[in-house]
């Protein structure tokens, strides 16, 4: 694949006092690619995913979303990405049009402008019917569409989401699933995706990266790393024995 | 400068809109209300035989009516309503999980401390000024005597003395939502620095004075003593920012005030000179006595603001 990087690592590090959370991270993902982001709990995903948005600054080592560096141009990366935060938290008082609104006003988006995109993204996750409710009231799985739809609000050109389906039923979870590849390819939105199902994971992406207590110890197309690790054969593995074997000798 | 226009319209719709604030309005402007015609009341009585009585709408605002004056009650509670506006201000953020949404959109990470902050000072304005326009014209209806133009002035001074001093409140309380995790800390610990600094700190500056130099039950007090045992118990108290606030606005509203020091030591001629002199000083004079406290008083009022400034643009925000 000769596609322009999007988002690109080098020794990428992060040290808290004597822990390294984030150990000398090589890894890149191109334009218009789904990038499943996997590697246990604690193993410095989040930390990274902070590290690209220039939200928290590396210890060593460099960052690249579409050529900029997110530490000096912070937020001119913050305009080119959407960050669904895991667990991500709402205005409880606000209704679905207000959230939205809002975030609309802190990406400098007009009135008129706003309120046409925000009766579009709406009808895209789905929350149309209930745009007038207070969000308090929502379900997690409409407060994660809600989730979505807040970060697409400024039209990004790469979505990093942590955990998105955590926590919801199969049929959301599902529902979701699909809004993020039909993101990926109708709207060719880059998408960066943490997360523990590997089933749902595996679906989607194009390419997997593993990290575990720091490292990127795989990174590649799932055939790909099948082939690093159970050497040419008939049999299809799925991502999670993949993943498992990597894990099993780190 | 975008971001921070968009998190300050916000915040103020957030003032306006919770209850606490309502709560808040409400008893203060009640209390306001009740103060001003006791003053009010009072005022006839104490104006009856005066031939020429001067500044008489200020009185509305500096007389104790029943308990004490409006100008004592902002200086008391006035604190409340910049520690209520204040004291989750980011840790709320934080724990609904908002604050990391917040900070990766693209605005500068100041824009929201800086709205917030704005924001409630744009509301204390809003809510001090109302209360002070209430009793004003309130004490038209009782008093029916129309302010002149200095009276004016010396209220319009007086609110920008006052919006300082509770936007201090403000930062502290702020300071602390952005170092205490938890909100129900983060209220506790404002209240009691708000307690400590307020009546404790001039309780404790008269015991150190006592102590440094004692002049209870001695029989031949030289003067100096009684001198050192007042400076002490100023400059301690002065750590107090409800004094510094009251030595900022005491000229300013009481007119008839001529220094911020309490009168000791004074001999027989000073006080003739200065009960037959009954004159009021001029509100350029005024603020000329006042004026080491109010600079004092906006220093403290943006250190506070500049610390919580630093530790929040310096803190690692994860969730």
């Amino acid at each position: 694949m000769e596609d322009r990087k999007v988002i690109e690592t080098t020794d990428l590090t992060k040290r808290y006092h004597r822990q390294t959370a984030v150990d000398r991270l090589n890894f890149s993902v191109c334009e218009g690619e789904v990038f499943g982001f996997l590697g246990p709990n604690g193993a410095g995903k989040t930390t990274t995913l902070l590290m690209l948005l220039g939200l928290s600054e590396p210890t060593a080592g460099t960052a690249r979303i579409c050529g900029l560096n997110p530490t000096r141009d912070a937020r001119e990366v913050k305009r080119l990405v959407g960050y669904l935060p895991e667990n991500v938290g709402f205005y409880g008082d606000l209704d679905a049009v207000q959230s939205l609104a809002y975030v609309a006003d802190l990406n400098a988006i007009g009135r008129d402008e706003a309120e046409g995109r925000i009766n579009e993204l709406l009808d895209l996750v789905g929350l149309k019917t209930d745009a007038r409710k207070k969000v308090a009231q929502f379900s997690r799985g409409m407060k994660q569409r809600l989730g979505i739809a807040e970060v697409l609000i400024k039209t990004p050109k790469v979505l990093f989401l942590d955990e998105p389906t955590l926590g919801l039923d199969p049929d959301g979870a599902l529902r979701l699933i699909d809004l993020i590849r039909s993101l990926n390819q109708e709207k060719g939105i880059t998408v960066l995706l943490s997360s523990h199902n590997l089933f749902q994971v595996q679906k989607i992406s194009h390419r997997v990266g593993i990290m575990i207590q720091g490292k990127m110890v795989a990174q590649g197309s799932i055939d790909g790393l099948a082939k690093e690790k159970f050497g040419l054969g008939d049999k299809e593995y799925s991502l999670e024995e993949i993943y498992m074997r990597y894990f099993q000798e780190v | 400068m975008e971001g921070l226009y968009a998190v300050f319209r916000k915040e103020l719709s957030d003032h306006f809109t919770s209850y606490r604030f309502v709560i808040l309005f409400t008893l203060i402007a009640m209390v306001s209300f009740i103060t001003s015609y006791m003053a009010g009341v009072h005022l006839r009585e104490s104006l009856e035989g005066v031939a020429k009585p001067k500044f008489v709408f200020l009185m509305l605002f500096n007389t104790p009516g029943a308990i004490f004056s409006m100008l004592q009650f902002v200086a008391f509670f006035g604190p409340l309503i910049g520690l209520v506006l204040g004291f989750d201000a980011i840790n709320r953020e934080r724990a609904h999980g908002t604050l990391i949404k917040l900070i990766s959109q693209p605005i500068y990470r100041d824009a929201v401390i800086n709205g917030k902050f704005l924001a409630g000072v744009a509301t204390i304005t809003i809510m001090l000024v109302s209360i002070v326009l209430v009793v004003a014209g309130f004490g038209l209806n009782i008093v029916g005597v129309v302010p002149g133009i200095e009276e004016v002035w010396r209220l319009f001074v007086y609110l920008v003395i006052s919006i300082f001093y509770i936007s201090f409140w403000l930062g502290l309380s702020i300071l602390f939502s952005i170092c205490f995790r938890s909100i129900a800390t983060s209220a506790l610990a404002s209240i009691a620095l708000w307690i400590f600094l307020s009546f404790f700190v001039s309780l404790g500056a008269e015991v150190l004075a006592n102590t440094i130099s004692p002049i209870e039950g001695k029989e031949n007090l030289s003067p100096d003593i009684v001198m050192k045992n007042a400076q002490i118990k100023e400059r301690v108290g002065l750590f107090s920012p409800m004094v510094l606030y009251s030595n900022a606005s005491a000229t300013i509203v009481d007119p008839m005030r001529k220094t911020t020091k309490s009168m000791i030591l004074i001999g027989p001629m000073e006080e003739l000179s200065a009960s037959r002199f009954q004159n009021p000083l001029p509100l350029g004079q005024s603020i000329l006595v006042v004026y080491p406290y109010v600079v004092a008083l906006i220093a403290v009022t943006l250190i506070c603001f500049a610390i919580s400034y630093l530790v929040f643009m310096m803190q690692e925000i994860r969730t």
